[in-house]
């Protein structure tokens, strides 16, 4: 690999700490979705599962074109990035983050959410029996229990979002080191001819997508076992 | 079953609105550089008026057009923004020789939504602003003209951290016209018919004209509607829209 640049791993890294950030984040804020889904009875919860599921259908053009006014100085982006002196949340690493985290909020929540479920009322009737309060249930059963769906949610949030490309295409203005991920460098350097450079990018992906997928199916089987 | 023969049904129609659009009027597939947007739409219009054939039009930047090209992709003509892209194509054999013509040359303008702000050289100095949009410079001829501009004024290096870049340049326009970014360098032909903002029509002895060439392309070369383009394109009618959106007319070849 003598005579490559540094420029081709400048976007590997940002892609694995934006991949990474977004899943963290994900694993925070989508279990407590995840959890009100699989266990309220109210009606309109599937309206909000839908709300969820969203990015699965909509291209990412019609995210991009709403984050880019949404994160834009008239929009509330702008007013938040004014509290530390900024115009726009677009072109900046964090409003990468925000449009990630939603772009792959379905990916982390419907796994955690189907594990959850299948865990069923009666561990926790029993965990409750024996004086375990809902909050000790939820941390010492529900979680544990839960633990194929987290780690499906954390394999598949990860990927997805090292995966992302219109978006970021439209609101990351394509800044070295800061929104120029991968899928942007790949999409750059056949754009301008460069495919020695296209080439390792784009082979180390597909190795990187088969893994994940290779890896969430052995998941699955092994999940399957477990419950055999 | 059902689908099947539905799937056979719609393949039928399809053929057979293929074969009676060519019976009428021939199309082509054009390849328009993003710059050239507005102007190539009403050029169309003109030309489909004229001559009944359709011009289908693709827009998108040199440098992926280029790419596609050069793979295969199913253009008759290819409207460039710059003028070595299309040489090489006929140099590489997939240009169609001696059709090559400029048939603009494009002004760069540096552009502002907030009225009063773009004043001349002095705003890119003094860099009171966060943001200036440019196209990617080595993918798109304005994006290297900007670049060229700013290092012309020795003002590249202290901007660099500020440049935010678009795909092409209606991404550059849009990043500007959404307020992301306060400045940007765009192409005049996008501000065709506005009065929108502030701005500064780049002088031309900071950066290399920017010469946008036509070539008929190998798949074009037996396209009726292709060649009729290539002929409407350098005609007086074309040459009225393409002043009319900020171009200069280039020389004749």
């Amino acid at each position: 690999m003598g005579g490559l640049s540094n420029d081709i791993w400048q976007p590997v890294r940002l892609t694995v700490e934006l991949a990474a950030i977004t899943t963290l984040i994900l694993l925070i804020v989508g279990t407590p979705i995840a959890w009100w889904l699989a266990r309220s009875k109210a009606w309109w919860k599937e309206g909000v599962a839908a709300v969820v599921a969203l990015p699965l259908v909509l291209p990412p053009t019609v995210l991009g074109f709403y984050l880019l006014v949404l994160l834009g100085p008239d929009g509330p982006g702008g007013a938040l990035a004014n509290l530390w002196g900024g115009r726009t949340l677009a072109f900046s690493f964090e409003g990468l983050v925000i449009g990630s985290v939603i772009y792959s909020m379905p990916f982390v929540v419907q796994p955690i959410r189907n594990a959850f479920a299948a865990i069923g009322d009666r561990p926790l009737e029993v965990a409750a029996t024996l004086r375990a309060s809902p909050t000790r249930a939820f941390w010492t059963v529900a979680i544990p229990l839960a633990r194929p769906g987290f780690l499906a949610g954390a394999v598949l949030g990860f990927a997805h979002t090292v995966g992302e490309f219109g978006i970021v295409l439209m609101i990351g203005g394509n800044i070295p080191g800061k929104t120029k991920v991968l899928s942007v460098a790949i999409f750059d350097y056949v754009e301008t001819s460069q495919w020695r450079e296209a080439n390792i990018l784009a082979g180390g992906m597909a190795a990187f997508a088969f893994v994940v997928i290779l890896t969430m199916m052995l998941l699955e089987k092994r999940t399957a076992r477990i419950g055999a | 079953m059902r689908i099947s023969k539905l799937l056979r049904l719609v393949a039928g129609a399809a053929i057979v609105s293929l074969v009676a659009s060519n019976a009428f009027a021939a199309s082509a597939n054009i390849a328009v550089a993003a710059n050239f947007t507005d102007a190539a739409k009403e050029i169309a219009a003109a030309f489909k008026q004229k001559t009944g054939h359709e011009a289908v039009l693709s827009f998108g930047s040199s440098g992926q057009f280029f790419t596609q090209i050069t793979q295969d992709a199913p253009f008759q003509v290819f409207l460039s923004a710059d003028a070595e892209r299309p040489k090489k194509l006929e140099d590489d054999g997939l240009g169609v020789a001696g059709s090559r013509f400029t048939y603009a040359i494009g002004k760069l303008v540096l552009w502002s939504k907030t009225p009063g702000l773009v004043k001349g050289e002095e705003t890119l100095k003094a860099a009171s602003f966060a943001k200036l949009s440019i196209c990617n410079p080595v993918a798109a001829p304005y994006g290297a003209a900007a670049v060229e501009a700013m290092k012309a004024l020795n003002v590249a290096d202290a901007l660099q951290p500020k440049l935010v870049e678009g795909a092409n340049i209606t991404q550059a326009f849009q990043f500007v016209q959404t307020g992301n970014a306060e400045v940007g360098f765009i192409a005049l032909s996008q501000l065709t018919g506005s009065n929108e903002g502030s701005r500064w029509v780049v002088p031309q002895n900071l950066y290399t004209p920017i010469r946008q060439d036509a070539v008929l392309l190998k798949k074009g070369a037996a396209n009726e509607a292709a060649t009729a383009f290539m002929t409407f394109l350098k005609g007086p009618e074309a040459r009225a829209i393409i002043e009319k959106y900020g171009y200069e007319i280039g020389e004749r070849s």
